[in-house]
């Protein structure tokens, strides 16, 4: 054996051993994540399911140390204001992601905005619900649903931002040439053509963003409030799943805090659902 | 460089290029360059990369001025008017002046609807005429046969060869009166290229046709008329059997011998 096939040999074994290393310590990171994950969802689903009743879906909020009684007005509430807030938050979203993709990624004004909602996106959502407070609540003089409504559409614009502009900007220039080669006028390119090529990706940001807020506690506190009872009136105090849990998990009572687990149980459920239909829709269009 | 104005003996000249310089920021791509596109001709531009063969294609439609740092000075005639410095809508030019790009670019929608697109811009057509419409396109570009039990299927779903044939279908679809094609068969295999080469010869009757290539051999076989271009400057133009068997340059016999480039 030359000299040469020697130091190969030597370089190989270094090599070898530097890989076992590297794998170990990987895999121990990983673990280490994993097993709080997994003993999280254990024990939600432990717990929350235990508590997880056909009442928890048919009756209202219930009194302290009383029996029985459900999260329906909570569920409610949860779906009214993240519908609400999706719908005023994702036309804003989009709008302005496109604005930064199409019209103004070199300009001053594109700059300015794309740093401000980078602020807004990495913001502490106590802040925005401080916020709504000042400016919604404490001038009309009452908690509300529209107002709840209005801090979580504040969370969700900035993802759907930023979303939006990334989707926009990973599509080819040549595909837009090629529009505007037959003559399509920039707002029918936009439309037609670089927004329907993104399409999966936007849909999938707008998913992300309704998973984070629909889990939101604190942009909820001062603006929607909480209310015993069933209520569609946006313009009342109204339930929300994540308020729900923080006053029941804090309470000494057994019944609520029964509950508090099978309100973390739904939202959990909830958010991984809307993660894997994300996920789907994404993989299908790519 | 001499100004001398390359003009075809016997020819209607479709696009006059007169006293195009051309910039990328400070960058100086195109040095006066003085030809006549003829029409129902194919026209050849060869040279080696960032000789500029590119660039003049894509001030013919005005795409460079999609990039606000790209800029154009002098005239490019259509059929006698200015394009440059017409008043008219940009989009009104685009439709008479169609493009098809290196690399196949189907939109992401059917096929018919890929061919459907454009028509619709400048014409509303009923039904019928447009599924006429949409199958002439598709019979010009030789991709009729293949395509015909799939129009509802998306355009990305077919091979590199077809989704190039689409795009002339879709360039062709709003009747433009030239067709520029910028590499076309580059991404494509001897198979597609060939039955694109065809396509050309056959367009020419109604079209006037630029292509812009880096196959010699494709600009030999299948042009009626070439340049050759370095850096910038117009070489040589003429009718491609004279100059690639006696070019009239050294410059050009070099790079067409395969001496340089």
């Amino acid at each position: 054996m030359s000299s040469i096939d020697a130091g190969r040999l030597a370089m190989h074994a270094k090599r070898k051993r530097m890989n076992f290393v590297a794998l170990a310590l990987s895999l121990g990171a990983m673990s280490f994540g994993v097993f709080w994950l997994i003993w999280i969802l254990f024990e939600t689903i432990y717990l929350g399911i235990g508590g997880l009743t056909l009442a928890t879906f048919t009756e209202m909020t219930p009194p302290p140390q009383g029996e029985g009684g459900g999260l329906a007005n909570a569920i409610f509430g949860s779906f009214v204001m993240v519908g609400l807030a999706t719908l005023i938050g994702t036309p804003i979203g989009i709008l302005a992601g496109v604005y930064l993709a199409e019209y103004g990624q070199k300009t001053w004004l594109g700059s300015a905005v794309r740093f401000i909602n980078d602020i807004l996106l990495s913001a502490p959502s106590i802040v925005v619900g401080l916020f709504v407070y000042a400016i919604v609540v404490a001038k009309l003089k009452s908690f509300s649903g529209l107002a709840g409504s209005l801090a979580l559409a504040l969370l969700v614009i900035p993802v759907v931002i930023r979303t939006t502009e990334n989707m926009l900007s990973l599509i080819p220039n040549a595909l837009r040439e090629a529009a505007y080669a037959l003559g399509t006028p920039k707002w029918k390119v936009i439309m037609s053509v670089t927004l329907k090529a993104a399409s999966a990706g936007v849909i999938t940001g707008i998913l992300l963003a309704l998973a984070r807020v629909s889990g939101e506690t604190a942009p909820l506190l001062f603006t929607a409030l909480s209310n015993q009872f069933w209520t569609s009136d946006i313009s009342a105090p109204m339930a929300s799943l994540p308020v729900t849990i923080f006053k029941f998990a804090m309470s000494p009572y057994e019944n609520w805090q029964k509950l508090a687990w099978a309100g973390v149980f739904l939202i959990t459920v909830g958010v991984l659902l809307l993660n894997i239909l994300a996920r789907v829709l994404f993989k299908n269009k790519h | 460089m001499d100004a001398k104005i390359e003009t075809p003996v016997g020819e209607r000249a479709k696009l006059s290029v007169r006293n195009l310089n051309f910039f990328y920021g400070s960058f100086h791509a195109l040095k006066n360059i003085n030809l006549d596109i003829p029409e129902n001709k194919v026209t050849a531009f060869i040279g080696p990369s960032g000789c500029g063969k590119s660039t003049l294609l894509r001030t013919l439609n005005r795409m460079f001025e999609l990039y606000p740092e790209q800029r154009a000075e002098g005239q490019i005639l259509l059929d006698g008017e200015d394009i440059l410095s017409s008043g008219e809508d940009v989009s009104l030019i685009r439709a008479k002046i169609g493009m098809v790009f290196q690399k196949p670019t189907p939109f992401p929608m059917s096929i018919y609807d890929n061919i459907a697109f454009g028509v619709k811009l400048f014409e509303t057509l009923p039904r019928v005429e447009m599924d006429e419409r949409v199958e002439w396109a598709l019979k010009k570009a030789a991709l009729w046969g293949e395509v015909k039990d799939k129009l509802n299927q998306s355009g990305s779903g077919l091979s590199g060869g077809q989704q190039q044939r689409l795009c002339i279908a879709r360039g062709i679809a709003i009747k433009p009166e030239v067709l520029l094609l910028d590499e076309p068969c580059s991404a494509l295999d001897p198979i597609s290229t060939g039955k694109i080469e065809e396509l050309i010869h056959e367009l020419k009757a109604d079209y006037t046709v630029a292509i812009v290539t880096h196959n010699m051999q494709q600009a030999a076989r299948c042009s009626d008329y070439t340049a050759y271009m370095y850096l910038g400057d117009l070489i040589e133009f003429g009718p491609t059997a004279e100059l690639f068997m006696k070019p009239k340059r050294k410059d050009t016999e070099d790079y067409i011998t395969g001496r340089f480039g």
